[in-house]
């Protein structure tokens, strides 16, 4: 099998510009949004993912612009999530040239909302993002909790991901984010991954986590993830994509170098 | 300048075919058109495509531009993508059974079932098996971007001119005198992506 594992650097952005910051907390402008989606891009990044924290509408148009000065110099798959709310914001980030959009919350208040858009768009273009935290050890259970992690709807992760990505018309990826390991650098949640990743049948990115390049080969190999994704860990100029990428080879995962 | 007409029947997302050959042809005319008039002047014609086979003949139906298609594929430089690789073919197994445009011999089949996830999505490795100018300055098996459920299968062995594996070796590029079509993501494959775009848009065909 000759199908690479994506490595997918994500990027916070509010009013239209990069920012960087400890889980939402002292947050600073991190520089021209365009010129760090090039960089990501020179280091063989296999696709950026934008998560838009902005909290205005006139904000989210700033973000479709940003996105679309992007898609002008940048020529690998763009995946926007943060407010996806309804068709028209999915229409309005593909026109500005985002390839992939990401429904979180929105799909919790309305379960038809996947169906519905994969159908308008295509499921290749509607990817679910859950957002999990561990209920209990034994058995192992995870549910999908909202407002940052504060708040729990009851509903369990693994059964929620299956939901959302069967059928026809089902979305085509699912961005699963631990809540538990967000932030805190000491590695993906893998036992969440691999149960996530075994009881779907379309890819799985992990997410949360990510502390050094080693996390991201037990993502795939242990996780059984398809794709992972890492933020700090390159904003911060630790590591680079390439770096990463050559370590998971190291471990005989295949790669796009 | 030459223009370059992408099919725009409403289906998928078409702003990328633009934005990427904007970048690889910054003097040529291109722009994005669901009027037939445009199309048969265009000096070629970029057809591309997303989301279900069904719902794209409908539309194009509907956009009355199933005739000028075919006239554009038996005339001039064509690239089909994705999708616009799949409508080029007799017939496809998606939405209980769906006709094509039954330009190029051949069936549109679903990946079967088995440990590998559906869709096929990511940068996989393409396999050239003939020499054609749209390959001209690509390494062989060099990794192009797809994101696909079915795939195309013909008989005609003398058409295939790009494979890939996954799961099964499936074709992914075809060519037939003015038709390049491939099931890849040319767009959103970077610098091996432009390219191709630019080898079609430079593309004499004889």
């Amino acid at each position: 099998m000759s199908l690479a594992k994506r490595i997918i650097p994500c990027l916070d952005v509010r009013d239209g510009r990069v920012v960087k910051g400890v889980q939402f907390v002292d947050i600073k402008d991190a520089g021209d949004p365009v010129e760090v989606a090039k960089r990501y891009d020179l280091e063989g990044a296999d696709e950026i993912t934008f998560l838009d924290i902005t909290a205005s509408h006139e904000g989210r148009d700033t973000t479709a612009h940003m996105v679309e000065s992007i898609a002008e110099q940048v020529f690998i798959p763009l995946t926007v999530g943060g407010g996806i709310r309804k068709a028209e914001d999915v229409r309005a980030m593909l026109n500005a040239g985002a390839d992939k959009v990401a429904v979180n919350s929105a799909a919790i208040f309305n379960p038809d909302l996947i169906n519905e858009l994969s159908e308008k768009f295509g499921s290749q273009c509607i990817v679910i993002a859950i957002d999990a935290k561990q209920v209990s050890n034994n058995p192992p259970k995870w549910e999908i909790f909202t407002h940052g992690g504060r708040q729990t709807t009851g509903i369990d992760a693994v059964e929620w991901a299956v939901k959302m990505t069967e059928g026809e018309c089902g979305a085509g990826e699912v961005l699963l984010t631990s809540m538990d390991c967000d932030g805190v650098k000491t590695g993906f949640d893998l036992a969440l991954t691999k149960a996530v990743s075994d009881a779907v049948n379309v890819p799985v990115i992990a997410s949360g986590g990510v502390g050094n390049l080693e996390h991201l080969s037990e993502g795939v190999l242990r996780g059984g993830a398809d794709a992972v994704l890492a933020a700090s860990i390159f904003h911060f100029g630790e590591y680079t994509v390439t770096e990463a990428k050559l370590a998971m080879q190291k471990n005989g995962i295949e790669v796009r170098l | 300048m030459q223009s370059i007409a992408i099919v725009d029947y409403g289906m998928g997302n078409v702003r990328s075919v633009q934005k990427a050959l904007a970048h690889v042809a910054p003097n040529d005319k291109i722009f994005l058109t669901d009027d037939a008039a445009l199309i048969n002047q265009a000096d070629r014609v970029v057809f591309p495509g997303q989301g279900a086979m069904g719902a794209c003949m409908r539309a194009m139906n509907e956009h009355g531009l199933i005739d000028v298609i075919k006239k554009a594929a038996q005339e001039k430089p064509f690239l089909g993508i994705c999708l616009g690789l799949q409508l080029l073919f007799d017939h496809s197994q998606e939405n209980g059974g769906t006709d094509g445009l039954a330009i190029i011999s051949g069936d549109v089949v679903k990946f079967q079932k088995s440990d590998l996830k559906i869709p096929h999505m990511g940068w996989n490795e393409v396999k050239q098996v003939s020499d054609h100018p749209l390959w001209h300055n690509i390494d062989d098996n060099a990794r192009f971007y797809s994101v696909h459920s079915y795939y195309v299968k013909t008989q005609d062995n003398s058409i295939v001119t790009g494979t890939t594996d996954y799961g099964v070796n499936f074709t992914c590029a075809i060519e037939k005198d003015n038709i390049f079509a491939v099931q890849f993501h040319p767009e959103k494959s970077q610098h091996d992506g432009l390219q191709l775009l630019t080898n079609f848009v430079n593309w004499k065909v004889s």
